[in-house]
């Protein structure tokens, strides 16, 4: 049996210390006919070679495609130390640092993860991380209905141009809590928040003003405007934010005259592989004033009895207060090994590796959605300045061209049709510094290939 | 055993209640809910100005234990408020009664009216816990 | 004397211009250009360190760590076992490591076959007919549950069942998800013996009623005998059964959730299945329902379809699935979680999920006999240990003037972590501990021989517990210090 240590005289021995004849004894208080007597459908058990050649055959059926897709998750190298220090099992097995004495080392780095993160987003304090960027925006919705003093409606506004899955999320996590969250509308031309549109809003009660900065399109916002006008209709501002853009990208903090009130995005990008779609971690920081209202763990220094520094979890009494305020999380973990993933990630590449991964993404995507718009009926959505993602128009229909393309080992990028029908055949397509000149190319020619090939059919 | 100074009257809920000289009434927490939270760390009180109802929740006090609402024992208006909490919470567990208050409001009723518990009453009551 | 291993802030180690340069790919100027107001000015303000500095100040942090891989965790509740390594190493192949969460139909089919065999796993082992894989974390499975239950009264027209029924030994998250579900928590007496007091559930159930959050075995790590009964009151009332899967690995392969007429159960992949704790997470809260709930499973699920002889995985999204409670995650949930838990159940197969639970209560049982032995009180000593126990330590506060939170503190110093201290709440002054199956006989005999030891410090010199720990990197940390003088972040000089 795999993983239990015991022998049949250890088995015999404990027994008789409890003192019963069999283990099956130790089920007496369970009413036999709800004891289970067989789990037919679960396969015989297999020993790790054999376990490992099934998972090699299933990684392997599913190839290294080029990936061109990024829609809220991005390939970005990995420098390979940052996985070798957190499989390390006294990071990979620890437990939640509630012992802090045992703990020191996942409470320093959680503390610094919070400091660089702070440093990051231009904010004063930074909460030990959440699920992902998805739930971290919901979590940010209910946040603000807690912290906004004056409001009594929980009306939240909610770009379109906003990531569609977090938009989704927030629904599904907030709705029941009776949060309004009203979609707002992008201008078709620019791929920005309609600040106009917006301003049929302005007189009602409003809670907050959410800006994902770049956008879904990828597409920089007007951060400056939108912050304003929020902030003068009495409304918070939630930022959502790409780490790697924040390199080069005016920090949250520095938006408008007073800067955002709540900073949330997902860290996959930083030191997260792509695996699937997670596990990736959701970071959140605030404003001083507004620390007791931000959901999740805390660490804080301190000392010890011979006044030495020390780490540990903080304000742990207003979790629970926080449960059972206005809107209530019941959020109680956060992504621990990811979040150091993240902290080992920026700790090796700073400040200006990371501005040199941003500068490398933007252009690459650049030189891509030149390539492509070479290509006859391929044309770029949105004439704004952008990061890392474009939105490229077709003329005919985008999944049978991303399926010839999966044929060719190439992931070429998202089809909007299933969220963005407005916009006619639309692709959504990101380079980052991992593809090459090389890469491009290929991609180009492939697209080129299959246009041709839907257009002869 | 916990203090319950007599001339004080008690909430159910651990709030006491003093009547000042200019018709105003001083509010906090008693020294057995004091001693239930441990060390204070934060004090959130109510603002200055704001009308509050009998019962109504309106402060918070956090230990590292617990955060606790804290529920006005009359209605009235926020007239001041403790400001050395801001610095010191910790002035709640040392002086539970004294400089350890939390608000003054002028009350809308008089406070003799209001269905409070006398210092024997609520000594009786917080130590059957 | 306290060791001193004192690591410094990895800002301690930067100096201006320092950089991991191998890391870091050629500067190039950014061509297309950012528009001046949305420019940084400003670096931020991250550590500058060599990648050795960096590899050494992580490196040195993880040693002062307690972890499974170094000392026993007889934590209750928590399910610390071993974390095999050849489950990281599967879910670390570059196959999926590197595969988007968006990728094709057409790159997706070996990872959409583990998930959906996953998905078939856990519904066999707790006798449900649906799993949704999505939730990210056991809270967000019991939200997911909990949101399930309302609509699924919602989508009948009864919009006046808005209480959830909580056992009084429940964990605090039960309530909060109740509220964050729109409901109200309503608590029902728990007896002395340990389960629920079924005329006091009587009377709380009525056409209010939208549910009952249980576990089973109970938080008191003891098995609810009447759980039966439980279950044909609350349906009786009309209301559902939610299964909170925190102590699954009690029953695991000997008991099904779903034969005890739970309608809805979560699990806990990173206890029961073993996937790491990495130090407070990633978790994955995967959620089974029986066939009331399974229009209302949150998306995205696996489906399989025959295409030809071939067998096809896809996604079954919103529009699949119109009644869902919606979209929890980003993307599919904690996928590398996901693939750990798929192949810890592989490697354990039929026989191995039995196991288990046997082993699991065959550990708590022996571990509680020999303390009680020492001199400890259980809590419910006249019950059967699930896979995990009660000790009191209320005889030992009164004699000696030392708590549960002294004898959790000095364990460390033996080299043990400490179990579960205060929790659950109904229990004074106590220690839920849960070995887990993977721990050995000379394990549990070497926990058992520290406890003694701190039972008799207790008698002769509780100074030594009321100080402990006194040999780990720190001594006991001021927390109210933590609490009153916030500070939350590093600033570096300007």
């Amino acid at each position: 049996m795999p993983f239990i240590p015991h022998t049949d005289t250890d088995v015999q021995e404990m027994l008789s210390a409890i003192g019963v004849s069999d283990v099956e004894a130790l089920f007496d208080e369970i009413p036999s006919a709800l004891r289970v007597r067989s789990l037919e459908r679960i396969p015989e058990g297999m020993n790790e070679l054999q376990i490992m050649q099934l998972m090699q055959e299933r990684a392997h059926q599913d190839g290294r495609p080029l990936n061109f897709i990024g829609a809220g998750a991005y390939e970005h190298h990995i420098p390979a130390a940052v996985w070798s220090i957190i499989t390390r099992g006294e990071f990979y097995s620890a437990y939640t640092p509630y012992q802090a004495e045992a703990s020191q080392g996942t409470l320093q780095s959680i503390y610094e993860y919070q400091s660089m993160i702070t440093a990051l987003t231009g904010m004063q304090v930074a909460n030990a991380s959440m699920y992902d960027g998805a739930s971290a925006v919901a979590e940010a919705c209910l946040m603000a209905v807690r912290a906004h003093r004056r409001s009594t409606a929980a009306h939240i506004l909610m770009p379109r141009s906003v990531h569609p899955n977090y938009r989704a999320v927030a629904e599904a996590m907030t709705g029941n809590q009776g949060l309004i969250l009203a979609e707002q509308p992008y201008i078709r031309a620019t791929g920005q928040t309609d600040l106009a549109a917006l301003a049929a809003s302005a007189g009602q009660d409003l809670t907050a003003l959410v800006i994902q900065q770049p956008n879904f399109f990828g597409v920089l916002e007007d951060v400056d405007a939108l912050t304003d006008w929020a902030h003068a209709q009495g409304a918070l501002v939630i930022a959502v934010v790409n780490p790697t853009a924040l390199a080069l990208l005016k920090a949250p903090g520095q938006w408008g005259q007073r800067g955002a009130d709540i900073v949330v995005g997902d860290g996959q990008p930083l030191g997260c592989p792509l695996s699937s779609g997670g596990p990736y971690f959701g970071f959140m920081a605030t404003r001083q004033e507004l620390v007791r209202q931000m959901p999740g763990r805390i660490v804080g220094r301190t000392v010890d009895l011979d006044g030495r520094p020390g780490f540990t979890l903080t304000l742990q009494a207003r979790e629970q207060h926080i449960r059972r305020g206005k809107a209530t999380s019941n959020i109680c973990t956060n992504q621990g090994l990811l979040m150091m993933a993240g902290t080992v990630y920026l700790a090796i590449m700073g400040a200006e590796g990371l501005e040199r991964v941003a500068a490398a993404c933007m252009n690459r995507t650049s030189e891509l959605v030149t390539a492509l718009t070479r290509l006859p009926g391929v044309r770029v959505a949105f004439s704004t300045a952008r990061f890392h993602e474009a939105v490229l128009l077709l003329e005919r229909p985008v999944a049978p061209l991303l399926e010839q393309l999966a044929a060719r080992g190439i992931e070429g990028g998202l089809d909007l049709a299933p969220w963005f029908p407005e916009l006619g055949p639309a692709l959504l397509v990101c380079a980052t510094e991992t593809r090459t000149a090389a890469d491009i190319s290929a991609y180009a020619a492939a697209l080129g290939a299959a246009l041709a090939s839907e257009r002869a059919a | 055993m916990s203090n319950v100074p007599a001339d004080l009257r008690y909430a159910r809920s651990h709030e006491w209640l003093r009547e000042l000289a200019d018709g105003t009434v001083e509010i906090g927490i008693s020294d057995h809910a004091q001693h239930a939270l441990g060390d204070l760390v934060f004090v959130e009180a109510p603002a200055v100005g704001r009308t509050l109802a009998a019962g109504e929740a309106c402060a918070v006090v956090e230990s590292v234990k617990a955060a606790s609402d804290v529920y006005s024992p009359v209605a009235g208006e926020v007239v001041a408020v403790n400001e050395a909490l801001v610095k010191a919470p910790e002035l709640i567990n040392q002086d539970p009664y004294g400089a350890g208050w939390i608000w003054r409001l002028r009350p809308s009723a008089s406070p003799a009216g209001a269905t409070l518990l006398n210092a024997e009453t609520y000594a009786a009551v917080s130590a059957a816990g | 004397m306290s060791l001193s291993l004192c690591e410094p802030l990895i800002y301690e180690y930067a100096r201006p211009g320092r950089g991991a340069r191998g890391q870091w790919p050629a500067a190039e100027p950014v061509a297309p250009a950012i528009p001046q107001a949305l420019r940084r000015t400003q670096r931020a303000a991250l550590p500058e360190v060599s990648e050795l500095d960096a590899v050494r100040h992580y490196t040195r942090l993880s040693q002062l760590n307690f972890s499974i891989d170094t000392h026993f965790y007889p934590l209750g509740s928590c399910t610390m076992k071993y974390n095999p390594r050849g489950c990281n190493a599967a879910a670390m192949l570059p196959g999926f490591l590197g595969r988007h969460p968006l990728a094709s139909a057409r790159h997706s089919q070996g990872f959409l076959a583990c998930m959906y065999e996953l998905q078939e796993m856990l519904k066999e082992v707790t006798g449900m007919q649906g799993v949704a894989l999505t939730p990210m974390a056991g809270a967000q499975g019991e939200f997911a549950g909990v949101a399930m239950i309302r609509a699924y009264h919602r989508a009948r027209g009864d919009l006046a069942r808005n209480e959830i029924i909580v056992p009084a030994a429940a964990h605090g998250t039960n309530p909060a998800t109740a509220t964050m579900c729109g409901c109200v928590a309503r608590e029902v007496a728990v007896g002395a013996d340990g389960d629920v007091d079924l005329e006091a559930l009587r009377a709380a159930v009525g056409p209010h009623t939208a549910g009952i959050m249980l576990t089973n075995p109970s938080t008191l790590g003891i098995f609810e005998r009447h759980i039966v009964e439980v279950a044909h009151i609350v349906h009786d009332a009309g209301g559902l059964l939610y299964y909170d899967g925190a102590n699954l690995n009690a029953i695991l392969g000997k008991v099904r959730p779903g034969d005890m007429e739970f309608d809805v159960i979560h699990m806990n992949l990173h206890k029961t299945f073993s996937t790491p704790h990495g130090g407070g997470g990633p978790g994955a809260g995967a959620v089974g329902v029986g066939p009331r709930l399974l229009p209302f499973l949150p998306q995205p699920i696996v489906g399989r379809r025959l295409e030809g002889t071939r067998e096809h995985y896809h996604w079954l999204g919103a529009q699949d699935l119109p009644q869902s409670i919606g979209r929890l995650a980003g993307f599919m949930g904690n996928a590398g979680v996901l693939l750990r838990a798929y192949v810890y159940m592989r490697m354990l197969g039929r026989a191995g999920m039995s196991r288990v639970g046997e082993f699991a209560t065959l550990n708590s049982n022996y571990l509680m006999t020999r303390l009680r032995q020492v001199g400890y009180t259980a809590a419910y000593p006249e019950r059967r240990a699930s896979h995990e126990f009660i000790l009191t330590l209320k005889p030992q506060l009164q004699q000696h003037g030392v708590s549960a939170m002294d004898v959790a503190k000095r364990l460390l110093d033996f080299g043990f972590h400490a179990p579960t201290t205060y929790f659950p709440l109904l229990v004074p002054e106590c220690l839920l501990i849960e070995p887990t199956e993977t721990e050995s006989k000379e394990t549990l005999d070497a926990f058992v021989g520290a406890m003694s030891e701190v039972l008799r410090e207790a008698a002769s010199e509780p100074e030594t517990l009321r100080t402990a720990p006194h040999r780990m990197p720190v001594r006991r940390l001021d927390d109210v210090r933590a609490a009153r003088e916030l500070d939350l972040a590093y600033r570096p000089a300007p």
